[in-house]
């Protein structure tokens, strides 16, 4: 259709500059500190040429076209094509990749452990994100949806904390018991349907192709992948281990894209294509999402690690996303994108507040700091608004995450709504008392009272995530009218089905 | 009247040119070697791998569209048997290689090594391309009987001596079980011929199936299916290096390959019964490859359990049945071979003053002593654990695909869950090359190992990847012109 590939280009274009990095390591010789620091460049201007290509790609892109655009299809072989195309969810997820994956190398630069390999595997999973939300094929799909856990789990065993070995183990193991799964669904769905191709197979699912009895076991199959990605209350055990092993960026990484895939993968599959099973198990998902939202807040506020607590509180956002999928509502689906969206921006960017100090004094005891507000003012500032868009409240881009999937849920059922009501309170109670105990009161610590603030390359990192956070929380029409045909075509199939019933 | 036998006969004779080409090499490699002593190691390995490879190529290129019995019915040459010659071949010439290089190394080198390794080749020649009882007997002990002296081939070790008689015994007892299941088979349809065989099938009764286990269970063993996989750990422990990673390699295909052929060849008609047994087998492969393995500190006994799984992945795709299960399971150890290969190549770079180190611990560190063989081994590791974007993964994904297909869903989701636990140990020996701190260095990697693995890491990814389609294409084309 699109005579020029520019996904395909933009994709690998992060591989192209790993395969770079590689091939000047392969003939430098020895690491220096100076070749360390031509990488980290090479790597940055990847990703922002990355980006770059992106906004490209946007320019081509017709926001108001339902359906995918700027496809390329390439036969491969035993059935699988190498089928590309994004609409507005994938563009719009693979947007907030791009535009954080510069951020993230500048957060790593004060890495000095093998900085070739380190930046070789943080452009291959850019890579993989983008191949993620661009894949068009369920079997690419897969292939980039599990091709994730690789660099993840070297970045994490590498060049993680204290308990990383664990922490690496747990997220690859438990992320590929759930994915493998689904490979047993989606193999079989694609010989049902004899198409690998998504929409094919969407069009397939919603004229009836798959029987009820067959649609609860395929959404099973699905829902033990994306539940553990999400993750969901019971199986997201392995997040906050993950998390607080993980290095910054992969920190960022991981709460504010790869998070993600699950619930692009419970609006790209499970609704549409398994209309039925979601009606049926939607129940399950509320009281999953319900406790979800109020069991994590109530651990994160007993955590004395400050990454932990984020960790937690990311599930309890998610806790809303997944709710709002499964309220079937315009309002709740596209609050629920918005939330995604939203948390990737300021969860990713409370990692990087914890970063920020880590790199300093290399604790994240909450216990340890205390009165930071003096030393570093706009640190605390910084700090002090994006723990405001975590708690939801009105003018950040928390807020309308929040609202849209609560209200988009409450016609459908109030209870759940009202519980996840008690969230909110919950998250301003655990986020505040950390704010609270990190930033104000005396500085008790001797070794605080040197602490620097923000430097330049700080300053950078954090001024797109502040922009960000308030300017989709004052007009979050951009994103929402972006996204909206997007929703129109998820809900346009499920309301057939939900009719027919 | 014999005039015109003989004519025949040597008609036939030019569809077995890659065999003849093998079988001459031996012949005269015997007489130079007897003449020339262990020098003549060298130059007789450089002619055998030489033969090898044109061996496999002459047996790719030359492969017809339908399948041509010759011999009287002897041997059948088809396609599917000429794909797996072609990668017996070249997976047999790359062992070899890496071998010859070791053993000349260590000066320990032989010149029995290259003939036996090409004699146990024409073994496993003859074993694809099968086509009645006795060829199938003379291509397994060929093979096997080479590959038992290849096991004790290090006489003045123990461990070598103990792996070749271990291997030899319980070898013989697998040939006495598959010879009674051939002798039962004969008995009750009257021939050793494959297609009279599948003719008289219908009416032979249940002595057939008894024979038809039998033979299943003497293969199984030489496939070292679980539970007949007992000699293996101990076999990869105690032969010297090259010669496990030349076991773990061609062999494994052919036996695959062989015992494609006899199901799908006379039993065709019976693949709701042997369906169960190859069922059975798969799964008791891939829990115990996966289960056993994550207890193992040598990386040869892993390797070992590892191929117990791998082994257990191409019998589901044969327990699927038919064309497309036979063209899944030549798909699967296709792309398993080139990645074991390269996993022993990593292996053999484990040394250290002058001694083979083969514990997993040896590894320790490996990234920041060896970050390129690091690399590339991580690269096998993650392919051979079917994590895609690797070639591992496409061929578990064809697996899965022939097995679901065929409606085998609960061996399906054993075989998924298998392989996250079987991911434990692969991600471990990842762990220890990356985050353990490092053990005393390894010696210098030698150019024959750091290609073979180099070249093993871009078959893995991207070469396979990309020529995946390619070679599922071809593997289906030549399965479905050789079976029915």
């Amino acid at each position: 259709m699109n005579g020029f590939p520019i996904l395909t280009l933009m994709t690998f274009l992060p591989a192209a500059g790993a395969l770079f990095i590689l091939a000047a390591r392969w003939s430098s010789g020895p690491a220096h500190p100076g070749h360390d620091n031509g990488v980290k460049w090479i790597a940055l201007i990847t990703t922002l040429a990355t980006l770059g290509l992106n906004l490209l790609a946007l320019g081509r892109f017709d926001p108001a076209m339902t359906g995918f655009q700027l496809v390329e299809r390439v036969a491969w072989g035993a059935g699988v094509e190498y089928h590309m195309g994004v609409d507005q969810l994938a563009m719009a997820l693979i947007v907030l990749t791009n535009a954080l994956m510069p951020i993230c190398i500048l957060a790593s630069w004060s890495i000095e452990k093998q900085v070739s390999a380190y930046m070789t595997l943080f452009l291959v999973l850019q890579t993989l994100m983008q191949g993620v939300f661009a894949a068009m094929d369920i079997v690419l799909f897969y292939v980039f949806f599990e091709g994730v856990l690789i660099p993840m789990f070297i970045l994490i065993g590498v060049w993680g904390g204290k308990n990383r070995v664990y922490a690496s183990f747990k997220f690859f193991l438990y992320t590929l018991l759930g994915s493998v799964l689904m490979l047993v669904a989606l193999v079989a769905m694609a010989l049902i349907a004899r198409s690998t191709s998504i929409p094919d197979l969407t069009a397939f699912a919603q004229s009836g192709g798959f029987s009820e009895a067959l649609q609860i076991w395929l959404w099973l199959a699905f829902f033990a992948s994306f539940a553990v990605k999400m993750p969901m209350w019971p199986v997201h055990t392995w997040l906050p281990d993950a998390h607080v092993e993980a290095p910054t960026a992969a920190s960022v990484i991981l709460a504010a894209v790869l998070l993600k895939m699950g619930g692009y993968g419970f609006l790209r599959f499970s609704l549409p294509m398994f209309p039925d099973a979601s009606a049926y198990f939607t129940p399950l998902v509320f009281i999953l999402s319900v406790i979800a939202i109020v069991y994590a807040s109530l651990v994160a506020f007993r955590q004395t690690d400050i990454k932990k607590l984020i960790a937690y509180s990311s599930v309890a956002h998610m806790g809303f996303v997944t709710m709002g999928i499964f309220a079937g509502t315009e309002q709740g689906i596209q609050g629920a994108i918005f939330q995604m969206l939203s948390h990737g921006v300021i969860s990713g960017a409370l990692f990087l507040v914890v970063g920020v100090i880590y790199d300093r004094m290399h604790t994240r005891e909450i216990a340890f700091y205390g009165g930071l507000v003096h030393r570093m003012p706009v640190y605390a500032a910084i700090f002090l608004l994006f723990t405001m868009g975590n708690v939801g409240l009105p003018g950040t881009s928390g807020f309308v995450g929040e609202i849209l999937t609560m209200a988009g849920t409450f016609p459908v059922n109030a209870w759940v709504a009202a519980g996840a009501a008690t969230g909110v309170i919950l998250s301003a109670v655990y986020a505040l008392t950390l704010y609270r105990k990190v930033a104000f009161g005396k500085i008790e610590n001797p070794k605080l009272a040197s602490i620097a603030d923000l430097d330049a390359r700080e300053w950078v990192m954090f001024t797109p995530l502040v922009v960000a956070t308030l300017v989709l929380g004052v007009a979050p029409m951009i994103a929402l009218d972006f996204t909206r045909p997007a929703v129109a075509a998820i809900l346009a199939g499920y309301d057939v089905f939900a009719s027919s019933r | 009247m014999e005039a015109e036998l003989l004519a025949r006969l040597v008609a036939d004779l030019g569809w077995v040119r890659p065999e003849l080409l093998l079988v001459g090499f031996v012949l005269l490699g015997t007489l130079l070697g007897a003449w020339g002593g262990d020098r003549s190691s060298g130059p007789l390995s450089g002619l055998a791998i030489a033969a090898l490879v044109a061996a496999a190529i002459l047996a790719f290129v030359a492969s017809p569209a339908t399948p041509v019995i010759v011999f009287n019915g002897a041997l059948a040459v088809d396609g599917y048997g000429s794909f797996a010659k072609g990668v017996i071949g070249l997976a047999a010439a790359a062992t070899l290689w890496l071998g010859a290089d070791r053993f000349a190394r260590t000066n320990a080198r032989r010149f029995e090594f290259p003939l036996l390794v090409a004699l146990s080749a024409v073994g496993m020649f003859v074993m694809v391309s099968a086509n009645d009882l006795i060829t199938l007997y003379v291509g397994l002990e060929l093979q096997s009987l080479a590959a038992y002296v290849l096991a004790a081939f290090r006489r003045d070790d123990a461990r070598s001596s103990e792996a070749g008689l271990k291997y030899f015994v319980l070898g013989a007892l697998a040939s006495g079980l598959l010879l009674y299941g051939a002798s039962l088979i004969y008995g009750f349809t009257g021939s050793v011929r494959f297609d009279l065989i599948a003719q008289a099938a219908p009416e032979a009764g249940v002595g057939l199936v008894f024979g038809l286990v039998f033979l299943i269970c003497g293969l199984a063993f030489k496939l070292s299916a679980a539970p007949f996989h007992m000699w293996t750990p101990d076999v990869y422990e105690g032969a010297p290096t090259p010669v496990t990673a030349f076991f773990a390699a061609a062999p494994k295909l052919a036996a695959v390959a062989l015992l494609a052929r006899v199901l799908l060849g006379p039993f065709s008609e019976m693949t709701d019964q042997w369906r169960q047994v190859i069922t059975a087998l798969a799964g008791f492969s891939l829990v115990v490859g996966a289960f056993i393995a994550l207890a193992q500190t040598n990386i040869k006994r892993l390797m070992a359990y590892s191929s117990i799984h791998n082994v257990g992945f191409a019998l589901m795709a044969l327990a699927a049945g038919g064309r497309e299960g036979a063209g899944a399971a030549l798909v699967y150890m296709t792309i398993y071979l080139p990645t074991t290969i390269g996993i022993f190549a990593g292996i053999l770079a484990m040394r250290r003053d002058g001694e083979d180190v083969e514990t997993i611990d040896d590894l320790s560190g490996l990234a920041s002593r060896k970050p390129w063989l690091a690399m590339m081994m991580t690269a096998l590791m993650f392919s051979v654990a079917g994590i895609p974007p690797l070639a591992g993964f496409f061929g578990k994904l064809v697996a899965f695909q022939v097995a679901i297909g065929a409606g085998l869903w609960p061996l399906a989701v054993l075989a998924a869950v298998a392989t996250v636990v079987s991911a434990a140990y692969y991600l471990n020996i990842i762990k220890v090359m990356w985050v353990n701190p490092a053990a005393a260095p390894l010696m210098p990697t030698g150019g024959v190992v750091a290609i073979t693995a180099g070249a093993a890491t871009l078959l893995v990814f991207p070469g396979l990847v990309i020529a995946f389609g390619w070679i599922a294409h071809m593997a289906a084309t030549a399965a479905g012109a050789s079976f029915p």
